[in-house]
């Protein structure tokens, strides 16, 4: 029987070990849950950004996705439901020297605190917002979601989804987001690519990641982990400046990767510093 | 290395040798790192680690070209690759 050999010459940690509350490994996920890998990636963008790793503050709301706060080894912030983008917006405020990114899932970014992410996107604020979206409310055992497709069975939903859902690349732009990008966890290198480029600028980038939950949205639709990565893999096109109205996804057509907007406006901590805080009105 | 054709440069090219370090108790046996090594050098092990998952073990430790990938994939922080001069003998 072939084994894990224990006999290297000398035993090297995992990379992310510095990063990570190690005592708390393993994590929550489920096997084969994606966000276990979204959270690695970011993890590995942070240290390749050649920051200050007390200049990262990590905020997650609630959810799968929001227990990533509670395994990084970073200063982070675990909120209420739907509020990670207003903490981190204070967060940002208080120390503009801070790189805040907020780590959530679709439900709780969307849906519960939807009206936080357009006025964060319209103001501009100066942080990042990592979504993995995985169509469904997995922590509470797999409600319809804002994001959740037609043709899925959702515990809600028996005979399939009459809601249409969310195009999120749409609304982060429309809203006003300055860095709009969309990978799969499977799209591992792009997307660690894509989060170092949105920690490097400023203003408001929003990335988002699909990511299979086998749990409570696979079981119920029949489908494995390794089908939702197969489907990851063929059904995906990379079209970097796509217009983001065309980007419903739709496994059957093929759902759109890349990066979408990347322009630059005054954050809000710039309009503020010009409009109250100018010499006239001093 | 097998080779559909062998490039013309073959001999001038050093293959990079990774050597893959995997934490059997913090995988959960999803088998991803095992599908897309692009190297096909894992399997699941008979073995069983404390959780009850089956972990990966190298079946070809000659053939890992460190290319990180099984790393980037986990979702567990359960395996990772270095560079090594030689391909390991374990
Ligand atoms: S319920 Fe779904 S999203 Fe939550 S940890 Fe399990 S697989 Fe991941
Ligand atoms: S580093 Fe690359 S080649 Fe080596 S085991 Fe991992 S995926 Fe396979
Ligand atoms: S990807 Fe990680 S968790 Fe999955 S089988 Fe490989 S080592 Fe285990």
């Amino acid at each position: 029987m072939r084994y894990n050999s224990d006999n290297f010459m000398k035993k090297p940690e995992h990379p992310l070990n510095g990063l990570i509350r190690k005592d708390r490994i393993p994590h929550i996920w489920c096997s084969g849950c994606g966000i276990g890998t979204v959270f690695s990636s970011c993890l590995t963008s942070i240290k390749n950004s050649g920051l200050d790793l007390n200049k990262f503050a990590m905020v997650s709301g609630i959810g799968c996705s929001g227990r990533a706060a509670g395994y990084v080894k970073l200063d982070s912030f675990h909120t209420t439901h739907g509020r990670a983008i207003p903490f981190a917006t204070g967060l940002k405020l208080a120390n503009t020297d801070l790189n805040v990114i907020v780590f959530s899932g679709d439900g709780d970014l969307f849906a519960i605190g939807g009206n936080h992410f357009i006025h964060a996107a319209r103001r501009n604020m100066d942080i990042t917002v990592i979504c993995v979206n995985n169509f469904i409310y997995g922590m509470t055992g797999g409600q319809v979601a804002a994001t959740t497709p037609h043709s899925a069975i959702s515990t809600t939903t028996p005979f399939g989804n009459p809601e249409s859902p969310f195009n999120l690349p749409l609304l982060a732009y429309a809203s006003g987001a300055t860095y709009v990008a969309r990978w799969t966890m499977l799209h591992v290198r792009d997307l660690t690519e894509s989060i170092g480029e949105a920690l490097s600028r400023k203003g408001f980038s929003f990335i988002e990641i699909l990511s299979p939950c086998p749990i409570n949205y696979g079981r119920r639709n029949k489908k494995l982990p390794m089908e939702i990565l197969k489907m990851y893999q063929e059904n995906t096109i990379i079209k970097n400046n796509a217009d983001p109205a065309e980007l419903d996804i739709d496994f059957e057509r093929g759902v759109i990767l890349g990066k979408f907007i990347d322009k630059d406006r005054p954050t809000y901590t710039e309009n503020y510093d010009k409009i109250c805080r100018s010499t006239q009105n001093v | 290395m097998n080779f559909w054709r062998v490039p013309l440069d073959t001999n001038e090219i050093d293959v990079v040798h990774g050597e893959v370090h995997i934490i059997d108790d913090r995988c959960k046996g999803c088998g991803y790192c095992i599908e897309f090594c692009p190297r096909h050098i894992l399997e699941f092990s008979l073995q069983f680690n404390a959780k009850g998952y089956h972990p990966p073990v190298v079946k070809n430790f000659k053939d890992c070209v460190n290319c990180h990938y099984c790393e980037v994939i986990c979702p567990e922080f359960a395996i990772f690759s270095v560079e090594v001069d030689e391909p390991p003998v374990v």
